[in-house]
Order: structure tokens, then C-alpha cells, then sequence
């Protein structure tokens, strides 16, 4: 009798399936490679634009800040991990690359200049040793962050921990970050940090094009994460991301395990921070505690907030807004900008919980919805039309 | 071998391992047993409807025969593999597939990317950071089944009541469970709904075996086969809907004086619910 069921069950199959596929419209693509494509342009006329090299080098500065951002936004916006650590991720790419470039100032073998100030080194340390080759450095930038991220999160995530128990242990961990740099003195050059990177990548840094090289390439590295977090955000994975984030235990009954779904979130999130350390490290000219413990990491947590969590744009722009606003208002008002900055912050979690994007879209509604409305029979069929 | 199985498991005409076997299960909360020695037997093709009052631990024998609670004492067995101490998610992938109280759908997700997310759900990761292309048949009919195949493109957050229920029962059935618990399906709904998921309910009996948790009697007279009656943590009675409503210790615990329910054509729908 079940033979006969099933070839009856069968045949509707088929019809289903042809109707399946009619109702199943896919989101259109064009308008976010639209997008992708007039911001990638913008990026490359800015120099230009620009002129002035200590602009072109604080945009550098400010394309790093928005890669951190769009992976924040991955792990904050779109997985609900509220990581208030990432400028340790962040900072082990600088780090990374900053150990690079010390040694690029000095003879093959030979110890970075601090450690002649501060150590009693006569040869280069183990853990130095690898850093001489600029691939094991860049490697180490993305892998080393993706690595411990991979290992926290597991082990935060297996246990069920989460919410504000997340965020402040992941916001120690960014306090011993800084803790632990500053307290080997001999091998980080502690508080200081590391300096002089007068060699980059082969280039001085005094020449006029190096600036403006090193834009292209913090540029280049924002368009990659962006697109990278296009596709995850598009794909089946960042819908499963979206799901963990609204209702834990109900993708937990679905069969997946939000601890690996978050984990491998966290995980992007800390290899785009060490990405845009790694780049950052020569931008900023130096590599010190103090750019990546608790305080920056909460930074990055505003920027997406007032960009607009859950969307990538905003990420980019509240990472570049906030940071072309503060240099702006320091410029004019120098003491008012922290407390401006904390109003901000305030006001958007008060009162605009969407951020920029959310302000956008709302106005976007608003604007498409009085469009459609006079003519409100053909509203459905105008779309159809306009595309033939 | 006149029948074609397509269910590996199931393929074992001789002895068919129960698909569950619950034995002696308790539950204890803070010195409070909500659960005391239950034992539960559901064959292949059941459906079971649990019924009781609020306390009595339908929802919390549920929890663990899906891994959601600890039993302090006691066992579930699936398929004849008792289950231990596996996690919830491995529990599904084995084959036992739940409902919520209250639906818990993706809301910020579209009808199809919640049933997409619940059919993707035996792929690897890798394979998911591919995008979706297209529909598989099986959502397709699923879509169809439930009756949504009308809104796949809307958010789930815009659905009615009702129609989050049945996505909610989709995502179940497009996994392919081998056994259903539904925890108050009909909760909230409308008449109309009422009927509508009975049917369906009814749809789904014929091919899966399904454990159903409900309080409304109108909708157990009309659909139930086989009822298991807990109370206080255990099991008080078990039959069908004629049997249990006859049964003594169940008029008398349950019950109480509602002695002619059974009696008009048309019987006011009582929900068990009401007594203490």
C-alpha cells in the first residue's frame, strides 16, 4: 500500500516545485552592487580630491576604523555578540605588522632598536624571529586573531554565556591585551609601543607617494571585507546568523548549534580587525597599548551604533562620520569633543536605536510610500513595467 | 516485500523498536518533582495527545525527551537508542523534531528563509555561505502544505497568529522528523484556524508519528486517537478520548462534577484547564 502512496505523493511533486520556484523571488542584487561600485570609485578619486597628505593619511586611518566596524557590525549587528573587545583583534594585526616593520628598519639579524634600550638581548627572540618575513607577518595578523577568537568563542559559547556576561569578558580581554603589552617591556617595548617606521614596505616614509600607496591599500582591504561581508550577510550562513540573534534556542531546535554559528561570526569579525591592524600599523606610524585596549574597543561599538547596526553601510559611514566629526570638532573646540562624543552615543541608543542607516531607510519608506500611493491600484504592477 | 520503505529505520517489520519509550522519568526543580516516574510508549504511526492540567508536566516531559531538561532519574529511548545526556541540536538532527507554545518563527527572516534554514539544516557549514538559489521540492511542498505558499516573500514577523503556527509546524516537516512533539498547536488560534490546523494535524498523522500536548476538548474529541492523561507528575490514565473521560480516578482528579459532557450533540467545548 506504501508503494502506491508514494507515487501518488510524487506527482504533485513536481507541480509544487514548479510553483516553488515562481513564488521564490530573490532579493535584487543590483542596487548594493550599485552601491559597491560608486563607493569604490569615490575611494579612488579621494586622494586626489583630498590634495593635502596629512588628510589622505587620516582617511587611510579612518578606512581602517570602518573594516573593524563591518566586522563588529557581522558579530554585533547582524550575530547580537556584543564583542567590546575587538581592539584586540585589532591590535595582535598591528602588532603583527608592527614587529614587521621594526624589523624592516634594521639589518637582517639584527634586534629592533628598543630592545638595545631595553632588554639584554644579544640576538633577536624566538617569537621575533618569524616576523622578519612580511607574508608569516600578514598571515599572522588575520590568522592569530581568527585563531583566539575561534578559541574564546567556543569556549564562551559552548557554556551558553551570553549577553552583557559576553561583552564584559570580552572587554577583559582587551584590558589584558593592553596589560600584558605594557608589562613586557622588553619584547613589546611596553607603554611605549613600537615606533619609527621610517622603512615602509620598502618605501620611505617621507616620500609623498607612500601616503597616499598606503591609502590605496587600507581602500583595497575596506572592499574586500566589505564585499566578503556582503556575500556572508547574503548568504544561508548570515540568515542563520540573523536567525541566532533573534531566537537562540529555536535554531538551536532547528538542528544547528548556535555556538558554532556564532563562533565562526566572531571569528570574521576578529580576522577583518587584524586585517585592518595590519594595515593600520603603518598608517598610524606607530603601535602602542594604548590604541587597542578597553577604550577604543567601546569606540567601535558607538561608530556602529550611530552608523547603523545590522547594515554594513552604516557601519562604513558611522565609522567614517564619527571620526571626520571628532577631528572636525577637536579642531575647532578641543576639550568639547568627549563630551560630545558621549552625548551622541547616548542620544542614537535613546533615540535612533536604527543609527544613520536606519534614519535613511525610514525617509527611503516614506518617500517610495507617498510615491506609490496616488496611483494605488497599479502600485503592484509599476515595477513590472518600469523594467521593460 | 510488497511495500517500498523508504526509512531505514523503520524497515524492520519483526520488531519494531517503539519510536519512543519514556521509563520511569523524573524531573526535580528546586526539591519540587514535576515529573515522578513517568513511562510513556509511542509506536510508529501514533498520535498521541497528552493532556492534564497546568503543572501537571506535559510541557516539561517534553523538554526532555528533546533535551531541553535534565532528568534526575530515568530514560528516553528513540528508536530503541536511549538518548542521554546529547544536546538539543543533536536530538533534532536525530530525528525528534518540536514545537513551541508560542511560535517562534524568524521574524526578521522571510516565510521561505525559515523553511530554507530548516531544510538546510543537514548541510555542512561550508555549504552554507553559498547563497540560496532557488527553491528545494521539499520546501516547495512544504509551502504548499501549510497553505503559505502565498506569502513565501513576506517577513514571518508580518504573519498572523495562525499562520506563524503553521510555518512553525513547516520548518518541523520539511526536516523529515521521525517523531513530532507539538506543544499546544492550536493555542490562541481562531475557530476557523482551530479546524484548519486539526486538518492538518490530521495530514501529518498519516505519515509521521506525533505527540501532541492540547487542553481544548472540543479539539481532542475531534481529533485524537490515543490519550495519555498526566497529573501532578504522573501518569494518570491512558486510552482513548472515551476511555479516559470514563475512566473514575480521571473524572474525579480532572474532571470533577462535569459528569453529562458527554451526553448533548453538541458538547461545549470545556477546556480541561479550568480545574484546580
Amino acid at each position: 500500500m506504501s508503494a502506491t502512496a508514494l507515487v501518488e505523493a510524487s506527482a504533485p511533486a513536481t507541480a509544487a516545485k514548479a510553483r516553488g520556484r515562481a513564488v521564490a523571488g530573490r532579493a535584487r542584487s543590483w542596487p548594493a552592487r550599485v552601491a559597491f561600485g560608486l563607493f569604490a570609485a569615490t575611494l579612488i578619486a579621494l586622494p586626489g580630491l583630498l590634495g593635502d597628505p596629512a588628510s589622505v593619511r587620516q582617511w587611510a586611518e579612518w578606512l581602517c576604523y570602518a573594516m573593524v566596524a563591518v566586522g563588529l557590525d557581522l558579530a554585533w549587528g547582524y550575530g547580537g555578540m556584543l564583542a567590546l573587545g575587538q581592539g584586540l583583534f585589532f591590535g595582535l594585526g598591528a602588532y603583527a605588522m608592527g614587529m614587521h616593520l621594526s624589523l624592516e628598519q634594521v639589518p637582517a639579524g639584527a634586534l629592533p632598536e628598543f630592545m638595545g634600550l631595553y632588554s639584554d638581548y644579544t640576538e633577536l627572540p624566538l617569537l621575533w624571529r618569524p616576523f622578519s618575513s612580511f607574508w608569516f607577518a600578514a598571515a599572522a595578523a588575520v590568522l592569530l586573531p581568527v585563531l583566539f577568537a575561534g578559541l574564546l568563542g567556543l569556549l564562551v559559547f559552548k557554556r551558553r554565556i551570553r549577553g552583557p556576561f559576553f561583552a564584559i569578558l570580552t572587554q577583559a580581554t582587551a584590558v589584558i591585551f593592553a596589560l600584558v603589552l605594557v608589562g613586557n617591556l622588553k619584547l613589546t617595548a611596553g607603554f611605549n609601543g613600537l615606533t619609527g617606521f621610517t622603512q615602509v614596505f620598502g618605501r620611505s616614509k617621507y616620500d609623498a607617494s607612500t601616503g597616499t600607496w598606503l591609502f590605496t591599500i587600507a581602500a583595497g582591504g575596506l572592499l574586500v571585507v566589505l564585499a566578503v561581508a556582503m556575500k556572508v550577510v547574503n548568504s544561508r550562513y548570515g540568515k542563520l546568523l540573523q536567525a541566532t540573534r533573534d531566537s537562540e534556542d529555536r535554531v538551536r531546535f532547528l538542528g544547528y548549534d548556535p555556538a558554532i554559528v556564532k563562533t565562526v561570526a566572531f571569528c570574521i569579525a576578529a580576522g577583518m580587525a587584524g586585517l585592518a591592524g595590519a594595515i593600520a600599523a603603518p598608517v598610524f606610524g606607530i603601535v602602542s597599548p594604548g590604541q587597542f585596549d578597553f577604550l577604543p574597543s567601546i569606540l567601535f561599538i558607538c561608530w556602529v551604533a550611530v552608523g547603523g547596526r545590522g547594515t554594513l553601510w552604516g557601519a562604513v559611514v558611522g565609522a567614517i562620520a564619527v571620526n571626520w566629526a571628532r577631528v572636525t570638532v577637536s579642531a575647532a573646540r578641543p576639550d568639547d569633543w568627549q563630551y560630545l562624543q558621549g552625548l551622541l552615543f547616548v542620544l542614537v541608543l535613546a533615540f535612533v536605536p536604527g543609527g544613520l542607516a536606519g534614519v535613511i531607510r525610514s525617509l527611503w519608506h516614506r518617500v517610495a510610500a507617498k510615491r506609490a500611493s496616488p496611483p494605488a491600484v497599479a502600485s503592484a504592477s509599476a515595477p513590472a513595467e518600469a523594467t521593460t | 516485500m510488497t511495500s517500498v520503505m523508504l526509512d531505514p529505520a523503520a524497515a524492520q517489520p519483526d520488531a519494531p523498536a517503539p519510536v519512543l519509550e519514556v521509563r520511569g522519568l523524573s524531573v526535580q526543580f528546586d526539591g519540587f518533582k514535576a515529573l515522578d516516574g513517568v513511562d510513556l510508549t509511542v509506536q510508529t504511526g501514533e498520535l498521541r495527545f497528552l493532556i492534564g492540567p497546568n503543572g501537571a508536566g506535559k510541557t516539561t516531559l517534553i523538554d526532555c525527551i528533546t533535551g531541553l531538561t535534565t532528568p534526575s532519574a530515568g530514560e528516553v529511548l528513540f528508536e530503541g537508542r536511549a538518548l542521554g545526556r546529547s544536546r538539543e541540536h543533536a536530538r533534532v538532527r536525530m530525528g525528534i523534531g518540536r514545537s513551541f507554545q508560542t511560535p517562534t518563527v524568524f521574524e526578521s527572516l522571510t516565510v521561505l528563509d525559515n523553511l530554507d534554514l530548516a531544510d538546510s539544516f543537514r548541510r555542512r557549514l561550508p555549504a552554507l555561505f553559498l547563497r540560496r538559489r532557488g527553491v528545494s521540492d521539499a520546501v516547495a511542498r512544504t509551502l504548499e502544505r501549510i497553505r503559505l505558499d502565498g506569502v513565501a516573500d513576506r517577513l514571518a514577523g508580518t504573519l498572523s497568529h495562525g499562520q506563524k503556527q503553521w510555518l512553525e509546524i513547516g520548518m518541523l516537516l520539511v526536516q523529515g522528523p521521525r517523531l513530532l512533539l507539538l506543544d499546544e498547536p492550536v493555542a490562541g488560534m481562531s475557530p476557523d484556524e482551530r479546524l484548519e490546523t486539526g486538518a492538518l494535524l490530521q495530514e501529518l498523522a498519516a505519515d509521521h508519528t506525533v505527540v501532541v500536548i492540547e487542553h481544548d476538548m472540543a479539539f481532542l474529541r475531534r481529533f485524537a486517537h490515543c490519550v495519555t492523561v498526566l497529573h501532578e507528575g504522573r501518569v494518570l490514565s491512558e486510552g482513548t478520548v472515551e476511555q479516559v473521560q470514563a475512566d473514575p480516578v480521571v473524572r474525579e482528579v480532572y474532571l470533577g462534577r462535569s459528569r453529562d459532557e458527554r451526553s448533548g450533540a453538541a458538547p461545549p467545548p470545556v477546556p480541561l484547564e479550568v480545574l484546580p
